[in-house]
Order: C-alpha cells, then structure tokens, then sequence
C-alpha cells in the first residue's frame, strides 16, 4: 500500500519527532509514504477558513492536486490538516460550482482539482487500513501508562460528513489504538472538551485559550496520568508549551508529558527519547519514560 | 439601573437584510432552519469563559444584525469545535455560520494583526508555522532532511501559493506588501 504522506506545519517544523515514528511504524507495516513534494500549509482553518474561504479551499486544493498527480490518497496526522483538506476535498466533490470557482484560481498555476482521490486521518489509517491485529503484532515493549485520550475537535467532527465514528460524544478509536501499545486510557471529566488552540483563539487571546488548557489539564490530573495521548501536532503543542504558559499564568505546577499517538507508538516499538525527539518537549517526558523502563526491568528480570 | 439605553435599543434601521442574504448565498440555508432552542449555547464551551453567544450570533445573522456581529470582538471566540453543531436538533451548520461571519468582518477591516501575521507566513514561506533553527538540527539529529519536502525546499512551488494569494486577493485583504515582505503596518 502506498499513501501520499501530508506533512503540514507544526509536525515537521516544530516536532519531527512524531514524523519519524510514523516513517519507521509504516516502514513495519510495509505501508510506503511518498513524499507530497511541494506542499504547503494546509492551510490554517483558523487563519484562511475565518478570513476568505476562497483561499482557503484554493490553497487546500492546491494540496491536493499533487495528491491527485501521484494517484493515492492522503494521510495526515493533524486535525487541523485533517479538518481543512477532508473539507475542502468533500465540498469541491460535492459542489459543482465551487469546483469552478476553484478550479479557475488553480487554472493560473497549471493545477485542477479532479476529485479522484480520499483524505485520511493517521489514525483512521491504523484503524481501518492496518487493523487492531497488525498493529499489534509491532508492539515489543508494552507500555504500563495510563494516558489521558485527548481526541481533539477536527479529527471526528462534524461526524455527518467525516464519519469515522457516528457520534463524537463517546468515540472508541484513539481510546482503542491506545489500549494496543498496553497503556490504559483513564477516563476524565469533560473529555472531549477542545484544548483551547484552534479557530485562531491562540493567537488572537491567549487568556482563553489557556483557561480551555487549564480545564483539561486540571481534568486530567484529577484522573491520575502520566501522560495525554494526542493525534494532532497542534493540540500536541497547546499541551507542550501551553501547560508551561498555564503554569505560569495560573501559578500552577502542571508537569503531565505529552505525546502524539505515533510517539507513543514509537516508544511502544521501543525507540528512544532521542529519536522521538522528546527532549526538544517543554514538558519534560522523564517520568512517564522511567516509568516504563522500570517495567522492563521488572519483566526482564522475572 | 435596568432601563436600556437608547443606543442599547436595536431598530429596523440595523438590519441590513443583504447581509442575512450572503449566508443563503453561500449554501447555509441551514441559518433559517434555527428555533432558539439554545442547545448549542449549553454545550459551548467558549461560551462559559466568554461573553460570545452562539445561539444570538445565529439569530442575528438570520435578523441582519450585520454591525453587530461584524464588530462584535466575540465572534473570534469560537474554537470551531463543533460541539454546537452536533448537537443542533435542526442540523443548522453553525460553524459554517460562524466562519462565514469571520469572512465577512474580515473583509470590513477586523482582523487581529496576529492572523494577518499568520497568512503573512504562509505567503512568505507556504508555511503557517514555518520552520526554525531548533527543528533544523533535530530533524537533521534523527536523520530527516533538514527541510521538509514542502515549499521550504520547493522554490516554485512557494511561488504557486503565492500566485494563488495574489489572484484571490488575499494579499490586500491582510495588508501584506510584497515589496518588503511585510505587512503594510
């Protein structure tokens, strides 16, 4: 199988990490990612989808037309990829008008958008491309954490037109894809609830979107983690650099690690700290790695 | 003091009807479809931390409300997390509604200059987050070319965004000045 591999922005330019992962997971599942050369942003639906959608869908387009050159579907491992390009890609499939109105933008850089090809979420990609069973077979090290799911907004909503779950009250899959490496997902108050960072909240006022951060955080501790399990680089970093912006704002003394899905992935298949670039983290992955190594120890020992 | 005042009371000189009018146009015929019912005001979360009130937002769009809206700093309050628009008993596309709002304040001047920055880094760069000296060595440390394979290592295909942003005017609507890359103040 072969997927065009979406990078994004916050993934590539400010966590590789969670990138390598993904290439060495993909690379034992004998799924080849092929570079979308030439990408942009997705871009931003805070930003271009508030501001003028026209630009928006044109750019996103733009994205997937080179998706559309190579004949595969897309994959991305970020919500707010995820939410833009799935919704730009069913609106133009959808909207014969818009498709023109698109398509005349395009017509100046030498692209058109088809419609021929799908956009597919990291997780979904896990889920119903790989199987519960497969991916299971990678996991050499069983990781003892219990890890607070945080599903962010763009990744299943809205589940009329993305249905990867039917309802996002109570969704099953990052729980599911978690439960796979061996840590226990706990539940907690106001689960779903969005980190705070998305719609351009976090650039345009920090204060609420660190009282969302606050809540979640406040949440998750209560439930006793050792660390947030996240399938979007941008919640990723709401939960890296926000918790240090919350600590410092509220006075608190929040030190809950952060990892995206593939990274935990990555430390289940047993890479290190250092190739999943966990010590470029703010928040400090120490405890939740000791914790697992002290199980290896025990295991190896009896 | 409980009376409103005069400038408190909205007439029919308010409503501006082409305004209601843009969101039919743009396929959210969902906007007339609400009742008031108010669940999506239960369930949002920037509600409780906000003065933004998402089921008002929506009757004043239905009502013409235009300046009100437009100017109402609480419009950028939503995270777009759905929340709302899952729940919504008559399936209005509520984020739909809030994001058309956004388009149509933006284009009458209120955008925060920190969004204006932002689509100024995807014009200079294809990137809203573009990368740093930090991230160079670490992808370089973990073996990932130093560039992603994106437009920061596709000259040409940077100038296609580009092009783009010209042609739909996205360029004068955030005030970006080619000529030093900038935004214009």
């Amino acid at each position: 199988m072969e997927i065009a591999y979406f990078l994004g922005c916050i993934m590539n330019n400010r966590y590789p990490g969670v990138e390598k992962s993904t290439k060495i997971l993909f690379d034992k599942l004998g799924i080849d990612l092929k570079d979308m050369e030439g990408a942009s942003c997705c871009p931003a639906p805070g930003v271009f989808g508030s501001f003028d959608e026209k630009t928006w869908a044109s750019i996103a387009a733009r994205n997937i037309t080179i998706a559309e050159d190579m004949g595969m579907d897309i994959m991305t491992e970020c919500n707010g990829c995820f939410g833009s390009l799935f919704e730009c890609n069913h609106m133009l499939k959808e909207n014969e008008a818009k498709k023109e109105e698109i398509n005349e933008v395009l017509s100046d850089v030498d692209r058109e958008f088809k419609g021929e090809v799908n956009v597919k979420h990291f997780a979904q990609v896990l889920r119903d491309d790989v199987g519960f069973e497969k991916l299971s077979s990678i996991v050499e090290k069983p990781l003892n954490l219990n890890v607070a799911a945080h599903y962010g907004c763009h990744f299943l909503k809205p589940t009329e037109d993305i249905g990867i779950e039917k309802s996002a009250e109570d969704p099953q899959i990052l729980d599911d894809l978690i439960e796979i490496t061996g840590a226990k997902s706990v539940p907690y108050e106001e689960k779903m609830l969005c980190c705070g960072a998305g719609g351009g909240l976090r650039s345009r006022d920090i204060d609420v979107t660190l009282s969302y951060t606050k809540t979640k955080l406040e949440n998750m501790e209560a439930a006793g983690v050792d660390a947030i399990v996240n399938v979007c680089p941008f919640c990723h970093l709401q939960f890296d650099v926000g918790q240090t912006e919350v600590n410092k704002k509220y006075g608190t003394n929040f030190s809950i690690p952060v990892f995206h899905l593939a990274q935990l992935y990555g430390l289940a298949m047993g890479l290190g700290a250092d190739e999943l670039t966990l010590d470029s983290h703010l928040i400090d992955a120490d405890p939740a790695l000791s914790k697992v190594l002290e199980e290896y120890d025990k295991l190896a020992a009896e | 003091m409980t009376l409103l005042n005069d400038t408190e009371i909205l007439t029919d000189e308010d409503i501006d009807k082409s305004f209601t009018q843009e969101f039919l146009d743009a396929g959210i015929d969902t906007v007339d479809h609400c009742f008031q019912c108010g669940t999506c005001g239960g369930g949002c979360p920037s509600g409780k931390r906000t003065p933004y009130k998402v089921r008002q937002l929506v009757r004043k769009c239905l009502l013409g409300l235009k300046e009100e809206v437009i100017s109402d700093d609480s419009l950028w309050m939503c995270t777009t997390c759905y929340t709302c628009q899952e729940r919504c008993p008559r399936s209005v596309k509520i984020v739909d509604i809030v994001k058309k709002a956004r388009n149509i304040a933006a284009r009458a001047g209120y955008m925060a200059t920190a969004h204006r920055k932002t689509g100024s880094f995807v014009i200079t760069t294809g990137h809203g987050v573009p990368i740093n000296p930090a991230t160079k060595e670490l992808r370089k440390r973990v073996g990932l070319g130093e560039l992603p394979p994106t437009t920061h290592a596709f000259p040409e295909a940077l100038e296609e965004v580009q092009k783009i942003c010209k042609k739909t005017g996205f360029d004068d609507l955030i005030g970006f000045d080619e000529k030093t890359g900038e935004l214009k103040d």
